[in-house]
């Protein structure tokens, strides 16, 4: 197997030529540290998504630093660049806990419509089962035509146990159903799939809201972790922080699953995210097979931008 | 998040008052904050800066310089080159000439909405007394087939499809479909990106063995500055002839659009407005620039309005209006239609200004404990308030579950309504009721 630091660089070539070969660039042919090379930078951060006040933000931080260390050199720049760009991420990751975490670990998979949620629960779910554990789906998207026949195939797949719905039935029952199933059945892992919302439809965040509790609920005292995990394409521009905060205050998010960052689209919403809201990346998706996704790393991922 | 353009300009030109002359440097500074918004709504940044420079000459004008709100001014420019942008290749949706079917493909990245909006059009078209049958050629993603099927039994509509090779299954579905006598065939592509080698040959494959009456590409409200190297590639590699822009009814600025339409030079023909298998609308480039600019979408709001309220009883309401006879079934009646409209926080989340005021949430919750009053009233207590004495209110707080001061609350409320409505209908009202609601 490749190591995630060769996957993620393969799947960030694209990536890696547009924003690095941009910044390199920029670096390359502007000798000097002035305004024009710092705004080329900034250019080049907003056209990876970064958004405007991030790429304001990281511009002022390496101004600064540029004084405070007295460079002439604009190739160091680039070292500097990195630098930021991981404390940003790291900042995100919140506290770690390194006790295992309390089972069943129910991971509740939200997101606006179209990014990837019920694909990327095949592709997880696929890395625990490789992994030994077992694990059960729940099709608690029950809106979406076919979204349960989707998730029944990707069950399959992954050699997943499957709690299935019927179309238009109450998302929070599915969710409870599978709970319950796991805690009966001793399965360490849970991972739920929802229909797609807008988060700015009110009624829909509710539901979301009553899924998340019924799980709290179905957990009972005996307790369990839970982890709501927003998953996000990364082509999305900045609408992705507005969908970041309304479902972190509707369900709270945990972490980020990625997606879609095998294409040109840089992802850097996440950036944005993490400086803003706090929340890390978990997971990236960078290729359409079965494992072509892995847990988040913001070394790598900085160092696979730039390298 | 965002603030409103206007909102910022009123900033940089109200320090000019009284200091008489606008200069070259303030309407730079104006621009600088065009550019803000319009990178913010992720319009593509290159096409931000080409686009400033094309209105640069423009906003320094003799027009905008010697006006008395020069900000005002600004904004209008910008607006309407905006909608000559986005507008400037419209056209209407083509047909093929009979007795040949139509043919529609849909082409775009995984997740832009293409299978939902087959559904869609060919819902739309149906009605319209067309015969559209839809054609599933997404082989990749796992019951993607189901998922057209599904909306062709929904929507009555038949469904072709096969297994082996998406040209193939593309071409006998078409084929089959002609057979079968429909008269416009929506084609359902697999979503692939644009640096897929492989499967951009697919689609061109298919696209060239079809030979498609239009292709659309799909695309999402919610791309940032990536769309125009996606849509270039589709446009340059497949070849598209229109836009469908999906997912408009969330709240991205949708500056996506902007991009694809430069890059491009193809219209957009359709909006998707929601997940609904009649959410599909046509464009409004006018609408798409207020959006992008952040100023609201009061057309919208009124068409939703017309869709919504029965004209007739409208009429009904404004006589009552006018004779201060509106009572508590007639308000009721009224947020019935309001409901309609949809939550009612996207409702006012369409007036200029108001979608990003802090703190404005409606409680859908106290409308509905308001209704359960109303719905407690005898139909003679709500044709006549002012019967409601104290075993009555008592009578009713315990039929809805609220408390006697809750009633109190919201008879004192109306009491205080129908008194606005007494003094707006003397100035005299035209056209709609105003709505009024007591929060």
């Amino acid at each position: 197997m490749r190591s995630f630091f060769n996957r993620l660089k393969e799947g960030l070539t694209k990536t890696q030529k547009a924003l690095a070969g941009q910044i390199k660039e920029v670096l390359g042919l502007a000798p000097a540290i002035d305004d024009a090379l710092f705004e080329q930078i900034e250019t080049a951060l907003i056209g990876a998504d970064c958004g405007l006040s991030v790429a304001e933000e990281l511009i002022e931080r390496l101004k600064k630093r540029c004084a405070k260390e007295k460079t002439a050199e604009s190739s160091a720049v680039l070292g500097f660049i990195k630098d930021e760009m991981k404390t940003i991420l790291t900042e995100g990751r919140g506290a770690e806990t390194s006790a295992a975490p309390a089972t069943p670990m129910v991971m509740i998979f939200v997101g606006v419509n179209g990014v990837g949620k019920t694909t990327s629960i095949g592709k997880i779910g696929c890395h625990y089962t490789q992994a030994g554990q077992r694990v059960i789906f729940a099709a608690a998207d029950t809106f979406r035509a076919a979204a349960g026949e989707q998730l029944e195939i990707w069950a399959e797949r992954a050699n997943a146990q499957l709690v299935g719905s019927t179309a238009g039935g109450d998302p929070a029952a599915v969710a409870f159903d599978a709970v319950q199933a796991a805690k009966s059945r001793g399965i360490p892992h849970v991972l739920i799939d929802t229909a797609g919302r807008l988060h700015s439809k009110s009624n829909l965040m509710a539901e979301l809201a009553k899924i998340r509790r019924t799980v709290d609920k179905a957990l009972g005292p005996a307790g369990g972790t839970v982890e709501v995990l927003l998953v996000m394409d990364a082509t999305t521009g900045q609408n992705g922080l507005a969908q970041a905060a309304e479902f972190t205050k509707v369900a709270g998010v945990n972490g980020i699953v990625l997606t879609k960052l095998d294409g040109t689209a840089k992802g850097g919403i996440v950036l944005a995210i993490a400086h803003q809201l706090k929340i890390p990346v978990r997971w990236v998706g960078i290729g359409e097979g079965i494992d072509d996704l892995e847990t988040f790393d913001p070394d790598e991922f900085v160092q696979a931008l730039f390298d | 998040m965002f603030s409103n353009l206007a909102e910022r300009f009123e900033g940089i030109f109200k320090t000019l008052r009284g200091h008489g002359k606008i200069t070259e440097s303030n309407v730079q500074d104006a621009l600088k904050q065009v550019r803000r918004a319009l990178l913010e709504a992720d319009v593509n940044y290159k096409v931000v800066k080409t686009f400033l420079d094309e209105v640069q000459t423009e906003s320094l004008g003799d027009k905008v310089l010697k006006s008395v709100s020069p900000g005002q001014q600004i904004i209008k420019i910008i607006h309407d080159r905006l909608v000559d942008l986005l507008g400037g290749q419209h056209r209407p949706v083509r047909f093929a000439k009979p007795p040949s079917p139509t043919i529609w493909m849909m082409v775009g990245l995984q997740g832009s909405g293409k299978t939902t909006t087959c559904g869609k059009l060919a819902g739309r078209f149906a009605k319209a007394g067309r015969r559209p049958h839809m054609v599933a050629a997404d082989l990749a993603r796992p019951a993607a087939v189901e998922q057209l099927r599904t909306l062709g039994r929904q929507l009555n509509i038949p469904v072709h499809s096969g297994n082996g090779n998406p040209v193939d299954v593309a071409v006998a579905g078409v084929a089959a479909a002609t057979q079968a006598g429909a008269d416009l065939i929506i084609l359902d592509t697999a979503g692939r990106l644009h640096v897929d080698d492989d499967l951009m040959a697919q689609v061109t494959a298919i696209k060239s063995r079809v030979a498609p009456t239009e292709t659309f590409f799909v695309a999402d409200a919610m791309t940032g500055q990536d769309a125009v190297t996606s849509a270039a590639a589709f446009a340059e590699r497949v070849g598209i002839d229109g836009v469908i822009f999906t997912k408009i009814d969330g709240d991205a600025r949708g500056g996506a659009a902007v991009s694809i339409v430069r890059v491009t030079g193809v219209p957009i023909l359709f909006v998707g407005t929601g997940e609904k298998l009649d959410g599909i609308e046509p464009f409004h480039p006018d609408r798409m620039a207020s959006r992008i600019l952040g100023m609201g979408d009061v057309v919208g709001l009124v068409e939703k309005a017309q869709e919504a309220v029965d004209l007739n009883q409208a009429a009904q309401w404004e006589q009552k209006l006018r004779k201060s006879q509106f009572d508590f079934q007639d308000f009721y009646e009224q947020l019935q239609q309001l409901k309609k409209m949809g939550p009612l926080e996207s409702v006012l989340g369409m007036l200029p200004g108001m979608s990003k005021i802090k703190g404005l949430t409606i409680d859908e919750r106290a409308q509905k404990r308001m209704e359960a009053m109303i719905l407690s009233m005898t139909v003679e207590e709500r044709r006549h308030p002012e019967l409601i004495n104290g075993s009555r209110r008592l009578r009713i707080a315990k039929g809805s579950g609220n408390s006697v001061q809750d009633v109190n609350r919201l008879l004192k409320q109306f009491a205080g309504m129908q008194k606005m409505i007494k003094t707006m209908s003397k100035g005299g009202m035209k056209g709609l009721p105003k709505m009024p609601m007591p929060f």
